[in-house]
């Protein structure tokens, strides 16, 4: 017996669904053939979720870390000497003499399938190796650095939901050319590169306006722009997904009924609607989280502010594929987890995916 | 006639009430309103004078969609506008709440709802009003309570917009209000969401969250569509309840029954306009306007047995008639000489499938019946009885866990997916909504084209002629159904979004008639229509059956549809056959207890079948 459509609910390792609202549309008949039932389902069934989740969670981890190994093991080049080069400065071959006992310290000449052991064991013990130009481990590098960077991602986010909801709230389904602007400026927003619009903001804020510091550190003050920087493009891309489903909703008979009722219009859309529209946008949001430390690398380039970007920037220059590596995986299970907590908040908006879950 | 009278015009219903062809003048109201909505014992709670409402769609086309409406409601009474879709009824009822549309255009000579004018109340007047002293129902409480939270938070909504502040009180009010409304362990229900409920408890939980402040107006827009028989009497009895408390009620339905039940006046609207008002046991009794009598002609029961429910269909058949003498009636009424071989035949049907609980639940237990050829079997049941698994069953679609289907005395369920395959086409099927049984972007043609293309179409390797050949045969047999079912070719071009209601319907039916069944399973085929549309298409089933020798399996909800067609009936409760046998006797002489029980709820509800 098929119950109501469901969302698909975002699967950490896919990008998200572009339209994965489809659990406002219920098949009448279908639900009318099902008895009642209770609201809390049963802890087994909550255990067997929960452990389903967890897997999922696991496996996309494990599949980012091999991926990250062979990157680091199979890439052309010998890891010995570019170690070498890296530490000395020079390009140049290196004799087996000198690579015995770089070798040795690090166990490349052990066969792969032992090296991925160590490296997966490494792992578990929270060891992700030596950084090969800063000779500290990659975890104490990573560890140092990831502070600014996940208040910056955070931050981004949360302005950028800020501004969808207040935009579409206000604008949505108004006098057709109020929409229509701030449509297209949502686009508009969603479109600019996060780079350009970094610069600008530099430049009118910083520079001609003082308002915020060019070399933002690690204060409130200096977390402003670079915020902006991330979070308007997200704002555009959110407020786009939602915008379709808010004004769907609002033709939903339901919202009429509210009417009726005696509800304003800024109550039916604060109380009725919106949460309709959430589910789009936080499909979305477990992507921008993976996102938005790639884009963080931009906005910390571009208000020289500390972080894991210019660490990731730093590394790829000088190849130092651990703290790549690293940074690869701290990603994935950030993203993991968002994608968790993405999962938990869609169950909250719509409690009828708890039975479809 | 006079038992008519007696069950229509209840004790209060007020005396006097004219009947006109132009609708009731409109009483003067006066005074300021008042809280409670009444402003006096006698006087007119809303009226609407020289209605006009104009829609402009977005190319800026501005369409008239309500012309010249007046009618006045008073305390106690009940006023139903009847109609079909697009008659401009719930665009009235829309109107006098103030929530036409964003694209409305709207003028009257008077409007006013407890002496304020609606048409210049503003945003903040109106909040006071709805919920308050005019309560709003739409059909379908699925889509119409917000389907992310429970039914409690909505009927709890329309106390907090008006005033309970105390979070415990609104709840044990919200309590109260569902045992009123009928609700059964009331503090469960208000904690489940609309799609945790059955149809009847989530309308009644509708109802309640629009009475919950105890309006003095309450406006219901078709508020039974969609509900079993049973359901839909006990959700008339909470309007009745109200309505003898002293409420007044706007009702709107295309359903006589349910007008007949409740109402006190009628209107009829046919294109935005009214065309007979009068008291509920004349117009429905005694119609005047031809566009009444038809609307009354086409409601199909025992009493249409045999006959056409349309015009056009009459007289087509009498045009068959004299083409072809002695063929005049349709097959169904003919006396079967010798009892028609079975076409398909189903024995111990059975299928479960898995609860949510993890408990495996029996949806259809134990069901045999035979679909003979050239006839019609009718399967009539409540929602959830197991008559579409019934149906999937005998489309092979779904295979049974015990019991067998043989079509013609060959096996048909036990054949693997791809063993049935060469025999697909000899049963075919048509659902309630064709719409999405189609592809949204294929033309009629090539819907028709793909039914009779299967089979037939030339190898990989037929030369360009014999495919050209090929498409050009296919094209014409395609016209051919269309004719038959009474479309033109260019509804054949167009694509089935663009089709009305009506007409998706007869493409589904030429679909699936082109690859010339076996059997057709109608699948609560005529539904989702209007009255008369239904009609045509019931019609049109008729006809098809009478010339082609259609074999039917109709399934459906609708007691009045399935004794109107059905040559033999059964009667599904609880995934069991509860009753079976030929039409006549199983309504003549109903002998299982449920068969009577939904007999009587048609009795109840029906007021038209005995004024024939």
């Amino acid at each position: 017996m098929s119950l109501s459509t469901r969302h698909p609910g975002p699967s950490p390792s896919t990008p998200p669904p572009v339209h994965p609202a489809s659990a406002s549309v219920s098949h009448p008949a279908a639900a009318r053939d099902r008895p009642p039932r209770g609201n809390r389902p049963s802890p087994a069934a909550v255990a067997l979720v929960v452990g389903h989740k967890a897997l999922g969670a696991v496996f996309v981890v494990w599949a980012a870390a091999t991926l990250t190994f062979l990157i680091q093991a199979l890439l052309p080049g010998d890891r010995a000497t570019l170690l070498l080069n890296q530490q000395t400065g020079q390009v140049q071959e290196r004799t087996p003499e000198e690579l015995a006992p770089v070798n040795e310290a690090f166990g490349f000449d052990e066969p792969l399938i032992v090296q991925y052991l160590d490296f997966l064991g490494g792992l578990l013990r929270g060891d992700l190796g030596i950084s090969y130009t800063l000779y500290q481990p990659v975890t104490t590098v990573i560890g140092d650095q990831i502070a600014p960077t996940v208040v910056l991602t955070f931050t981004a986010l949360a302005i950028a939901w800020a501004l969808a909801v207040v935009l579409l709230v206000l604008t949505a389904r108004r006098t057709p050319w109020v929409s229509r602007i701030f449509s297209g400026l949502e686009s508009a927003a969603a479109a600019l590169p996060q780079y350009w619009l970094g610069i600008i903001l530099l430049v009118v804020f910083a520079l001609w306006l003082g308002i915020f510091p060019v070399v933002s550190g690690s204060g409130a003050a200096g977390l402003v722009l670079p915020a902006l920087t991330l979070g308007i493009p997200l704002a555009g891309f959110l407020a786009q997904v939602m915008r379709t489903e808010f004004e769907r909703t609002l033709d939903a008979p339901f919202v009429l009924t509210a009417r009726a009722r005696g509800m304003s219009d800024g109550g039916v859309r604060l109380r009725h609607v919106l949460r309709h529209s959430l589910l789009p946008g936080l499909s979305l949001t477990g992507w921008a989280v993976g996102a938005q430390f790639s884009a963080a690398v931009i906005a910390e380039n571009v208000f020289a502010r500390p972080g894991l970007g210019r660490v990731l920037v730093t590394a790829v220059n000088g190849r130092d594929l651990p703290v790549v590596c690293g940074v690869v995986m701290l990603v994935a299970v950030i993203y993991v987890i968002t994608n968790l907590v993405v999962d938990t908040a869609y169950i909250l908006v719509d409690p009828r995916l708890k039975e479809a879950a | 006639m006079n038992a008519l009278i007696d069950t229509v015009i209840p004790a209060l219903a007020p005396a006097g009430s004219v009947r006109s062809t132009t609708g009731p003048g409109a009483p003067a109201t006066s005074g300021p309103p008042t809280a409670g909505g009444t402003p006096d014992g006698t006087g007119a709670l809303a009226v609407l004078e020289d209605l006009n409402v104009w829609f402009t769609d977005a190319l800026g086309r501005r369409r008239h969609v309500v012309h010249d409406l007046s009618v006045d409601i008073r305390p106690g009474e009940c006023v139903a506008v009847i109609g079909e879709s697009g008659s401009g009824k719930s665009v009235t009822a829309r109107t006098l709440i103030g929530l036409t549309g964003p694209n409305a255009h709207v003028e009257a000579a008077t409007a006013t709802l407890f002496g304020r004018d609606v048409l210049t109340l503003r945003d903040g007047d109106w909040k006071s009003i709805r919920g308050r002293d005019v309560g709003f129902i739409l059909q379908d409480a699925l889509v119409s309570l917000d389907p992310l939270r429970t039914v409690g938070a909505e009927i709890g909504e329309s106390l907090r917009l008006h005033g309970v502040r105390g979070r415990a009180e609104r709840a044990t009010r919200v309590e109260r209000l569902l045992a009123e409304v009928g609700v059964p362990e009331p503090r469960l229900r208000a904690g489940q969401r609309p799609d945790q409920l059955s149809g009847g408890l989530r309308q009644r939980a509708l109802i309640a969250s629009a009475i919950a402040n105890h309006p003095a107006l309450v406006v219901a827009d078709e508020p039974t569509t969609a509900l079993d028989v049973t359901v839909q009497a006990q959700v008339l009895d909470v309007l009745a309840q109200r309505k003898d408390q002293g409420t007044a009620i706007l009702l709107i339905s295309h359903d006589f029954s349910v007008v007949g039940r409740l109402a006190d006046r009628v209107l009829v609207m046919q294109g935005g306009r009214i065309v007979e008002s009068g008291t509920a046991a004349e117009v429905l009794a005694d119609p005047q306007h031809p566009y009444t009598r038809q609307l009354l002609d086409a409601v199909p029961s025992g009493h249409t047995k045999g006959e056409y429910l349309t015009e056009a269909g009459r007289a087509r058949a009498a045009d068959r008639a004299r083409e072809r003498p002695g063929r005049t009636v349709p097959a169904r009424t003919r006396q079967a000489e010798a009892e028609p071989p079975a076409v398909l035949t189903a024995r111990g049907l059975t299928k479960s499938y898995r609860g949510p609980d993890g408990r495996d639940r029996a949806v259809v237990r134990d069901v045999s019946f035979d679909v003979r050829a050239g006839q019609t079997l009718g399967i009539v049941g409540e929602s959830g009885s197991g008559k579409s698994t019934t149906a999937s069953m005998a489309l092979g679609f779904v295979t049974p866990d015990a019991g067998t289907v043989l079509l013609e005395g060959a096996p048909w369920s036990e054949l693997s997916v791809a063993g049935r395959r060469p025999r697909r086409r000899e049963v075919t099927v048509v659902y309630q909504d064709p719409l999405s049984s189609f592809d949204p972007r294929w033309t009629g043609r090539r819907i028709l084209t793909d039914a009779l293309d299967a089979g037939s179409a030339p190898g990989p390797f037929a030369s360009g002629r014999a495919r050209r050949a090929h498409r050009a045969e296919l094209a014409e047999r395609a016209d051919h159904w269309a004719r038959l079912v009474g479309l033109a070719p260019e509804h054949l071009a167009k694509h089935p979004l663009r089709l009305s209601g009506g007409q998706r319907q007869r493409l589904a039916i030429a679909r699936a008639l082109a690859p010339e069944p076996r059997v057709v399973v109608l699948d609560e085929a005529v539904s989702a229509l209007d009255v008369s549309v239904q009609a045509q298409v019931l019609d049109l089933l008729t006809e098809l059956q009478e010339s082609l020798g259609t074999t039917y399996l109709f399934i459906s909800h609708d007691l009045g549809v399935i004794h109107h067609m059905s040559d033999e009936i059964l009667v599904m409760k609880d995934g069991e056959a509860v009753e079976h046998g030929p039409a006549d006797e199983v309504f003549g002489a109903p002998r299982h207890p449920y068969t009577r029980e939904l007999l009587e709820s048609l009795e109840q509800l029906s007021t038209h079948a005995a004024s024939r």
